[in-house]
């Protein structure tokens, strides 16, 4: 299974809990914008990582879960556990 | 006592889109009873409802709260935000404590559940999106409002059936008088998918019949059951002395209430609404012979009609009042019925004219208003609400014009 990117990140987020309102204001770099300045919620995240875990077949334990802030964060933390299992 | 004003109106209704055009649809007799469209019905004993065609919940709902909310709740998020732009209020500019949310709902977020359970079914318990957590639950509506526009005081969730929406109309009323500037209240249901009307033919108070003009007939002899409905209105309720120091426009005044519970169906004794009746007129400080017009509850059925007729006929005489029953256009929309039937009280005060009850010829001795508006004068109007199982209740409107305050 390849790596999840920034971009399919933020699709997925799109998909599962709405369109970004504020992306916009984040210069471009969505990716280190804190997540609750996105307007993500914990529960946004739970839905982005069950995504995640039937896109890539990565499941995130819920501690590695709880420290993610950030889309770029989210996608190093699927990436590290993705390693870790193969 | 401190007077709990309307101030602003918010409404989804299958005959409109907002109060006014739900007002003008409810004038014209603009019926909106089909067949449902949103599922193969075809192998269901009831095959019609009052369903909202023409809102599109991107169009009202912010995208990030369309995931994680059922189409119940969409509605209630776009009448709240209606009725909050109707009121002009700015609710920055009141202390986050002092505003309030309090809704009823009967049944919840059928469709969301539905779609979450074939998740679960289908595909497994890591396929049920996390926000099923709280989007099929009756109390989210009140929630999400809470938080949309940050309202953090009293808040509340009443669920009785078709009388829950006067509840908690009167709930807010009861904040009001004990400090809270206003309240966001109301209901609102939505439960025509396969699951929710699969419930609904359950319960047996549907009517089977096919054809729109003869299904939903109340306090007609030929009443055969109700066809469902979907939608409700949320209204902003406030303190008058904050209306008027903001110079805001006040519909009227939620002026009496009373609520009563019926004895067992075996166990011999009769219903209780005439109480509610009473103890609503007492509570506004009126008597009959104020009343200008009563918005019935208009069951569809025959028992609950005779008793409603009955309890009309014996407070306020042989055809002693106009009754009307718009829901005959829309259906029985449970929670989201009386507060609906409300926002038609206040409208039709301040108009001077009562919108009609459709294709209803009645069986009792009630002036039942049909086929077209009728103008009127009277400053207060009753609004009844019987929920499944035995409750009633009853809300008196008033207008509040200069010489009132």
């Amino acid at each position: 299974m390849s790596d999840l990117t920034l971009p399919e990140l933020v699709e997925i987020m799109r998909e599962c809990a709405g369109e970004d309102e504020s992306a916009g204001d984040s210069g471009g770099n969505i990716g280190d914008v804190d997540l609750e300045h996105l307007g993500y919620d914990s529960l946004a995240l739970m839905e982005a990582a069950a995504a995640v875990k039937r896109t890539h077949r990565v499941q995130l334990a819920d501690d590695a879960l709880a420290e993610v802030r950030t889309l770029n964060q989210f996608v190093t933390a699927v990436n590290a556990a993705s390693t870790a299992g193969r | 006592m401190t007077t709990a004003v309307v101030t602003g109106l918010g409404v989804v209704a299958p005959n409109g889109l907002g109060a006014e055009a739900f007002w003008s649809a409810s004038l014209r007799g603009q019926d909106a009873i089909r067949s449902i469209r949103r599922f193969d019905v075809s192998s269901y004993p009831s095959k019609l409802a009052g369903e909202v065609h023409d809102f599109e919940a991107s169009r009202h709902v912010p995208s990030r709260l369309i995931p994680q909310t059922d189409r119940m709740t969409q509605f209630a998020l776009a009448a709240a935000d209606w009725a909050i732009a109707d009121s002009s209020v700015d609710t920055a500019l009141s202390s986050q404590l002092e505003m309030g949310v309090i809704t009823a709902s009967a049944s919840g977020g059928f469709d969301f559940g539905q779609r979450e359970l074939q998740h679960l079914w289908h595909d497994g318990p890591d396929h049920v999106s996390a926000y099923m957590s709280f989007a099929w639950f009756y109390a989210v509506n009140t929630g999400q409002i809470s938080i949309r526009h940050d309202l953090r005081g009293p808040t509340g969730v009443f669920v009785a059936e078709q009388a829950g929406g006067l509840v908690a109309l009167d709930h807010a009323r009861r904040v009001i008088r004990g400090g809270t500037s206003l309240v966001l209240a109301g209901g609102m249901d939505s439960s025509l998918g396969p699951y929710g009307m699969a419930a609904q033919v359950a319960g047996g108070q549907l009517s089977t019949r096919d054809d729109p003009a003869h299904a939903y007939l109340p306090f007609d002899r030929d009443a055969t059951g109700h066809v469902p409905g979907e939608g409700g209105a949320i209204l902003l309720v406030e303190d008058e002395r904050r209306a008027l120091a903001r110079d805001a426009r006040i519909y009227g005044e939620i002026a009496g209430y009373g609520s009563t519970f019926d004895p067992r169906p075996d166990s011999g004794r009769p219903s209780n609404l005439r109480r509610a009746i009473e103890v609503a007129l007492a509570d506004a400080g009126l008597t009959t012979a104020d009343i200008a017009v009563v918005f019935a509850d208009a069951a569809g059925a025959a028992e609950l009609d005779r008793v409603e007729a009955h309890t009309l006929v014996e407070l306020f005489g042989p055809h002693g009042v106009p009754v009307t029953a718009p829901k005959t256009m829309i259906g029985r929309l449970y929670s989201g019925g009386a507060p609906l039937d409300v926002v038609l009280a206040l409208l039709a005060l301040r108009a001077g004219v009562i919108p009609p009850t459709t294709r209803v010829t009645p069986g009792y001795d009630i002036d039942l208003v049909r086929g077209e508006p009728r103008p009127f004068t009277g400053t207060a109007a009753l609004v009844l609400a019987r929920g499944h199982h035995g409750f009633n209740s009853a809300l008196v409107v008033r207008s509040r014009g200069k010489e009132d305050r």
